[in-house]
């Protein structure tokens, strides 16, 4: 495999890259491809989302197939592979959230922006995406802001809210 | 290991510890269903078909992921078990379309052949199906990737066996999809076998499609004639065509792969370039003839011209038949002007070998290796699937250690590498065997008395000698020589070296055969020095000899001079000047120019013969399809040849007797018996010094053979891509020219334009250069000096 040709505006920060370091160091040194979820996150926070040619980077980085690195990429759902919005939103739809409400919240969210899971509003606002999981299904239904921020036992008022907030 | 006791289906059996309960249920032929359990791959587990149910077991079990224990009781029919897999049956048809009638799969689909047994006779599922788009993973692999039940096979096969990840299974849960990365192409020499693998039709054969139905397709056995593993064929057969070529099993040499190249030359067996009718060119214009007149012309010219003044050259991937009655008709004549080493250069071993060179080890040797050096190959070009043999070594246990003119990816660890200028070849391999005198402490070979030790030689020496850190001893090791060593100028002097270098080290010696029948060419005494099996017979000119001044006349036997030749200029300025040229092959092509009389003969598949292996293993084969128009087996021309010049033993009934002519009653033991690497005599040679620049050549692994040059599919892949002038990127500047502009070459007398392309990984003072091309036939040599400059 060629290696990719990369130019500056592709790289990576010396700053992040001293940060995929540390993940790397974690593991043998035969196996820098343990380090790349953690890389990947890394030059998701550095770059707002993972362009190919940056999982492609990352991937050359940890001397592994960068088709290995995309599966990854595409398997998780915090790692954004398209450009997203200025504020996404991720909803859980795992069961407790479905059955305290999720469903029919994400029916809000979808019609109030007008846009389905997966899409960005044509302003470029927001991204609405579904989530996995978040392991605190005692406060469902939630969803994330921007992969940080939770927020918790959602009704369509508190949705209004914080959707106000985001701008 | 222990053995435990358990029981299947009620049957009681041993199996060994470590065994799953698929490996225990093949043992004693109880077939389990399964889509991505493969023998030869990774176990996954995640098609879920094979579960079965195990006593005490609160739930079914994967069988291809459950190792056995003591006393296990497995049942695979039960009501539970098969409840089971019917249940899975009925998830993996939930995306299954039901588009069986228009599928290339239909019929030897595992996933339909096992729903007839597991699937439900009408679906549940009223929901929509996943649709998924289309990836275009090039020539050779038609998708429909809708129809994937995510088995992973194909993602396996390229970690593990092509080495190389193209495919990748991405996304999550229905939404996963198995793509390449961005819209590359699939571009591994081995990326064919995802089509025998994909237990559905989501990956097929492109040349293949909508062409037949499995139902109308006789198979019949066949040998693949390109590289020199011998691969075994199945060749499917329709209408007296040839519609497809898949892997016979064999484990002791292709295992159950195939290569891009045998499975897809088969293309260019019915071109219009087919030579169907002998012709004879009469005052410049070509008259088609009958076989009588066509081979009484030839006898007649051929009794005019004094023996000495002809020459007959064969390609290495003719039966083996055909080379020992060529060589039986020249000596008949009176004279040993019989050579198949095309692209050979140096010559000197002729008079200092004991037998046939050959691999030195069998084939299934090449996948146990501890310690290797190979010097002078293309690995994976040339020998794809004796490539993956050694990266299956390099995986499990061996050091690869390289010593090459360039750096092309081998897809495996490398130990220690050493890229040079082929002229340095034999002087870096002595360096090698230096290190190893001094570090066996014993003394340096006279050959290698010039050899320098630095630290990559060191290196090398211990990785080869198993002097390395937690060496066990008892190791196999073994030094190959490659396509590139063969056709150098010094070749004799790289033999040499290497022969003392495995000496030193105690390992095995080997001499990676250049193509199908290079073995069996020399059994049969298609070489000037000797006749058949080593026995003494009339010498004469090699290759070489013959094609650098012109003899009176030629008789070619498949050679296409422009391609098949090490200095194609200097080949064909023999040939035209020569007052009679004989071309017998299946094509027409550019001997149309330059032949006199054009005789059809039949390409592989439409003539019995045989091949001899790189490990001597002799494989005979029947023709699979009768001969296209007036096209004749070559044996039977050259016998009947043989007897209009009134020679005496052709009388041959069939290819067999001509075999048994050869090689006597037990071909295989008589082969193996005169194969031999050991030389000796050879004198040391100062290292050759070129000052400027030089030349690296190597022949494109679809630009090997006639059949591989018109195969359409493998014409379209990226191996195929036009050539182009590589060069450092140092070279480029120094002499002022631009990436991807245009350079002017030239070696002998010619000069030729080239697209230049960068390539960091070659030695600075060398320009690469692909032989055996069209576009680069009017160049000189495959090795020597060479000017490059701006157009």
């Amino acid at each position: 495999m060629a290696k990719p040709d990369l130019n500056d505006s592709q790289r990576l920060s010396a700053e992040s890259l001293a940060l995929i370091d540390v993940e790397v160091a974690k593991y043998p040194v035969d196996q820098k491809q343990s380090a790349v979820m953690g890389a990947l996150r890394i030059a998701q926070t550095e770059c707002g989302w993972l362009k190919p040619e940056l999982i492609e980077y990352v991937a050359d980085y940890l001397e592994m197939p960068a088709i290995a690195a995309y599966e990854v990429a595409t398997f998780y759902n915090m790692y954004d592979t398209q450009r997203p919005g200025r504020h996404k939103i991720t909803l859980c739809t795992n069961l407790p959230c479905m059955l305290m409400g999720a469903g029919e919240l994400g029916e809000y969210l979808k019609k109030k922006l007008e846009i389905g899971f997966g899409e960005t509003t044509e302003d470029g606002r927001f991204t609405l995406k579904e989530g996995e999981c978040m392991g605190a299904c005692g406060d469902a239904p939630m969803c994330l802001h921007n992969n940080h921020v939770m927020h918790t036992h959602l009704t369509t008022e508190k949705v209004d809210e914080l959707l106000e907030t985001l701008k | 290991m222990a053995t435990l006791n358990i029981e299947i289906d009620g049957r009681a059996l041993q199996v060994e510890s470590g065994d799953t309960i698929m490996d225990a249920a093949n043992q004693v032929g109880i077939t389990i269903p399964h889509f991505c359990y493969h023998k030869k791959l990774s176990i996954a587990a995640n098609c879920r078909m094979c579960l079965v149910q195990v006593e005490k077991a609160p739930k079914p079990l994967p069988a291809c992921a459950t190792p056995v224990t003591d006393g296990m009781k497995v049942f695979t029919r039960s009501e539970y078990a098969v409840s089971a897999q019917k249940s899975v049956m009925e998830f993996l048809l939930i995306n299954h379309p039901l588009d069986c009638p228009i599928c290339d799969q239909g019929g030897e689909c595992t996933l339909q052949d096992l729903a007839v047994g597991y699937g439900g006779s009408s679906s549940r599922y009223q929901e929509i199906k996943r649709v998924v788009v289309e990836k275009n993973l090039g020539p050779l692999i038609a998708t429909d990737m809708t129809r994937c039940i995510h088995c992973s096979r194909c993602v396996r096969f390229g970690q593990e066996i092509a080495g190389v990840m193209e495919l990748g299974m991405a996304g999550r849960g229905e939404h996963t999809e198995i793509m390449p990365f961005l819209a590359n192409q699939v571009a591994s020499e081995l990326s064919g076998n995802v089509i025998d693998l994909c237990p559905v039709g989501a990956l097929t054969s492109k040349p293949f499609r909508y062409k037949a139905r499995t139902w109308e397709l006789s198979r019949r056995h066949s040998i693949s004639p390109h590289d020199s593993l011998g691969s075994n064929l199945e060749v499917h057969v329709k209408d007296n065509k040839v519609m497809r070529v898949l892997p016979r099993e064999n484990e002791d040499v292709n295992e159950c792969w195939l290569a891009d190249r045998d499975r897809f030359s088969y293309e260019g067996l019915n071109t219009a370039e087919r030579l169907t009718q002998p012709m004879i060119k009469q005052e410049g214009q070509w008259v088609e003839v009958t076989w009588q007149a066509a081979l009484e012309f030839v006898a007649d010219k051929l009794k005019a011209i004094p023996a000495e003044q002809i020459g007959a050259l064969s390609t290495p991937y003719r039966p083996a038949e055909e080379l020992f009655l060529l060589q039986k008709i020249m000596r008949g004549m009176g004279c040993g002007n019989v050579d198949h080493r095309l692209r050979q250069s140096d010559f000197s071993l002729d008079s200092k070998a004991h037998g046939g060179f050959w691999l030195g080890m069998p084939v299934t040797y090449m996948s146990r290796l501890n310690r290797m050096l190979v010097v002078g190959s293309n690995l994976r070009k040339d020998h794809p699937l004796m490539a993956h043999r050694i990266r299956e070594s390099v995986r499990w246990y061996g050091e690869l250690n390289l010593i090459n003119a360039h750096d092309d990816e081998f897809l495996g660890k490398v130990h220690a590498k050493r890229i040079v200028a082929p002229s340095q070849l034999a002087a870096t391999l002595a360096g090698v065997c230096v290190a190893l005198a001094q570090l066996k402490e014993l003394p340096v070979p006279d050959v290698a008395v010039r050899g320098i030790v630095d630290d990559i030689a060191r290196k090398m020496a211990q990785s080869i000698a198993g002097g390395g850190q937690g060496s066990s001893g008892g190791e196999a090791r073994a030094v190959f020589l490659g396509n590139m060593a063969q056709h150098h100028p010094t070749y004799s002097q790289i033999h040499m070296l290497a022969q003392e270098v495995a000496r030193l080290a105690g390992a095995s010696f080997g001499v990676l055969g250049e193509a199908a029948n290079s073995v069996g060419a020399v059994a049969v005494g298609a070489i000037p020095g000797c006749g058949p099996l080593g026995q003494p017979a009339i010498k004469g000119l090699n290759a070489q000899q013959m094609l650098s001044q012109p003899l009176r006349a030629y008789l070619l036997l498949g050679v296409e001079a422009e391609l098949d030749t090490h200095d194609p200029v200097s080949a064909l300025n023999s040939i035209n000047a020569a007052e009679f040229v004989v071309v017998m092959s299946p094509y027409k092509g550019k001997s149309l120019d330059y032949a006199d009389v054009l005789l059809p003969i039949a390409p592989w598949t439409e003539t019995s013969g045989t091949f001899v292996n790189t490990e001597g293993r002799v494989q005979s084969f029947s023709a699979v399809v009768k001969p296209l128009g007036e096209t004749r087996p070559a044996w039977k021309v050259l016998r009947v040849l043989g007897n209009l010049l009134g020679l005496a033993g052709f009388d041959h009934n069939d290819s067999k007797d001509v075999l048994r002519d050869a090689l006597g009653e037990t071909p295989t033991g008589s082969v193996q018996a005169f194969l031999t690497n050991e030389i000796s005599g050879v004198s040391v040679l100062p290292p050759q010094v070129i000052d400027g620049l030089e030349r690296v050549a190597e022949v494109p692994i679809y630009q090997t053979d006639a059949v591989v040059r018109r195969s359409h599919a493998l014409q379209m892949t990226l191996d195929a891509a036009l050539p182009v002038a590589r060069m450092h990127s140092r070279l480029i500047e120094k002499l002022g020219l631009q990436e991807n502009g245009r350079v002017s070459v030239r070696q002998t007398a010619s000069a030729l334009t080239l697209k230049v392309q960068r390539d960091d990984l070659l030695p600075e003072n060398c320009v690469r250069i692909p032989s055996g091309h069209p576009l680069t036939a009017s160049l000189g040599p495959m090795f020597g000096p060479i000017t490059a400059e701006a157009v």
